[in-house]
């Protein structure tokens, strides 16, 4: 029986007809011409998150950010001009191509400041606004002028705070884009969280599958089960798990879960080092003092349900940006930027209020060990599952109301590269109409 | 040499100096010492760093701000932050790595270092 309202309808699948309640078919997860159609459909078409304001703390700062699921080799530098403007350029030397910013290793991502870029190869410099500023010897070139010359500029828009990228020069704006969800959660106090953990993996598995891990946590009981204490693991074993509500504006979602761990109603149910430093993987049990975190102070897309018992809320924006607020004051955002069918690269950064005093700082500290932890065991689950499903034996399987978040991501991803399919043979039937005439 | 000059911790916490070579900077180094010890040294560590971790916090905080502490005082930070990474190998795995994990791995990029 349900321990929280389901919809009308009768169950969360349900309340969205279109999901369907069959069974999934998972090879656009193991096709690898689906991941190429996915990439011109999906990646070369969306909002793509790439990091924080803060990594740009004054003019000329910038960073540089490899984006291979665009493209083999696709590099961007992202900076900071002097009137404060953000942008994103194409990292590439508009005279021969070379790779513009880079230190010792083309492939490696770099960052600093600036007060203009020079080109290692032939010295073309430019702006902090891609304007080219400086050719060596000029007079040797053939009627050139410089104006012609920018670097190759990529759409970027910034969401508060969040510095996103788009390779699609007709996308609909970032705010648009962001809809619903990202109009509710505006105001929460992101920038007075600036205390940064970042978190790279390289994974065997299909961008999606680890999305699939992140938007249900009907397997929290089971797989990391030996995270809690034993009674504490039987109890949550036998109750399972259930969210206090989910939520689809368009192709983007969220989970809504209870979070009585932070702090728990008995510490027994925690870990020693957890009872001394009072945190553990919901987080630091001690709201750091800032405004706009209370309960009666979130913004109206946090605990949809005003559920008294809530605990976190995860935001799930397509294509592969996961957003995660935890009711202590803290967030942490994912990232999956595939780099072929069965391959991606994860992404995460926990982002905590400074710690003040020596105390808070090591509540952090443990909740960062503990993300790790977790991440860890979630990780290599997703090579087992690539691996079976990889291998056609069975095709389709059966997703459970918990799962529903997972039916929509499937069923938005493949929407694209339907429609981009429709859009190529469109195209093509014009090309083919002009050639008769 | 001075006391001063050689002693790596604070005197209150000199007991702790047997444990020197947990107090390192960073996570990377922290989580490469974990995979290279056994669980006797990690359980040593342990047993010794929390029944001192509540009295560290309050000595620390009583005297620095966390971002302007003396050398050994961040040391003492440092061997603290390797308790808290040996805690999940001796209260959970019962092995140094994590339950599992397999192949994974999972690296830290960035982090604030005390």
């Amino acid at each position: 029986m349900a321990h929280f309202p389901k919809p009308a309808v009768g169950s969360w699948t349900e309340n969205w007809p279109e999901l369907g309640t069959a069974p999934v078919d998972y090879t656009d997860s193991i096709d690898p011409e689906h991941w190429k159609l996915e990439q011109q459909a999906i990646f070369r078409k969306t909002w793509l998150h790439v990091g924080r304001v803060e990594r740009l703390p004054k003019a000329g700062s910038y960073f540089t950010r490899e984006m291979p699921s665009v493209g083999a080799g696709t590099s961007i530098i992202v900076n900071k001009d002097k009137d404060g403007t953000i942008r994103a350029f194409y990292n590439l030397c508009r005279h021969r191509g070379n790779k513009l910013v880079w230190n010792d290793y083309p492939g490696e991502e770099v960052s600093g400041s600036c007060r203009q870029f020079t080109c290692k190869y032939h010295a073309w410099r430019y702006a902090l606004n891609g304007d080219l500023t400086f050719i060596q010897q000029e007079d040797e070139f053939f009627d050139v002028d410089k104006a012609d010359y920018p670097l190759k500029p990529v759409r970027c828009e910034v969401w508060e705070g969040f510095i996103f990228v788009n390779f699609d020069d007709d996308a609909k704006p970032l705010k648009e884009s962001m809809g619903d969800f990202g109009k509710g959660l505006e105001g929460y106090p992101f920038h007075e969280m600036t205390e940064v953990y970042s978190y790279r993996s390289e994974i065997k598995a299909n961008w999606k599958l680890f999305i699939d891990a992140f938007i249900e946590f009907y397997h929290a009981p089971i797989l990391h089960m030996k995270q809690a204490t034993p009674e504490e693991a039987a109890k949550l074993a036998k109750i399972g798990f259930e969210a206090l509500h989910y939520d689809i504006k368009g192709d983007h979602s969220m989970i809504s879960s209870w979070g009585g761990m932070s702090p728990p109603k008995d510490l027994n149910m925690v870990k020693p080092i957890e009872r001394i430093l009072h945190s553990g993987l919901f987080g630091p049990w001690d709201r750091p003092d800032i405004k706009g975190i209370l309960p009666d102070e979130l913004p109206p897309a946090v605990n949809p349900a005003r559920q008294p018992t809530w605990g976190q809320d995860s935001f799930e924006f397509f294509p592969n940006w996961t957003l995660l607020l935890w009711v202590p004051g803290w967030y942490l955002t994912y990232n999956y930027w595939p780099t072929g069918v069965d391959t991606h690269i994860f992404e995460a950064n926990l982002y905590f209020v400074p710690p003040k005093n020596t105390r808070q700082r090591l509540s952090q500290e443990l909740a960062a060990v503990t993300f790790k932890e977790y991440a860890l065991q979630d990780a290599n689950t997703l090579e087992a599952t690539q691996t079976q499903i990889g291998t056609r034996a069975v095709t389709e399987f059966p997703l459970c109301d918990q799962e529903v978040l997972l039916r929509h991501l499937h069923h938005t991803a493949h929407k694209y590269v339907d429609n981009y399919k429709a859009e190529q043979a469109e195209k093509a039937a014009k090309t083919n109409g002009a050639v008769h005439v | 040499m001075s006391d001063l000059d050689t002693r790596l911790l604070p005197a209150e916490f000199a007991d702790l100096e047997r444990f020197s070579d947990w107090i390192l900077a960073t996570e990377p180094e922290r989580y490469a010492k974990r995979l290279a010890s056994s669980m006797d040294e990690m359980q040593q560590l342990y047993d010794a760093g929390m029944a001192r971790l509540e009295e560290v916090m309050v000595y620390l905080d009583a005297r620095f701000p966390l971002h302007d502490m003396p050398d050994d005082a961040k040391r003492l930070m440092h061997l603290m932050q390797s308790v808290v990474m040996v805690s999940f190998p001796v209260e959970v795995w019962k092995q140094p790595r994590v339950l599992d994990s397999g192949a994974a791995w999972v690296e830290i990029t960035r982090e604030p270092v005390v």
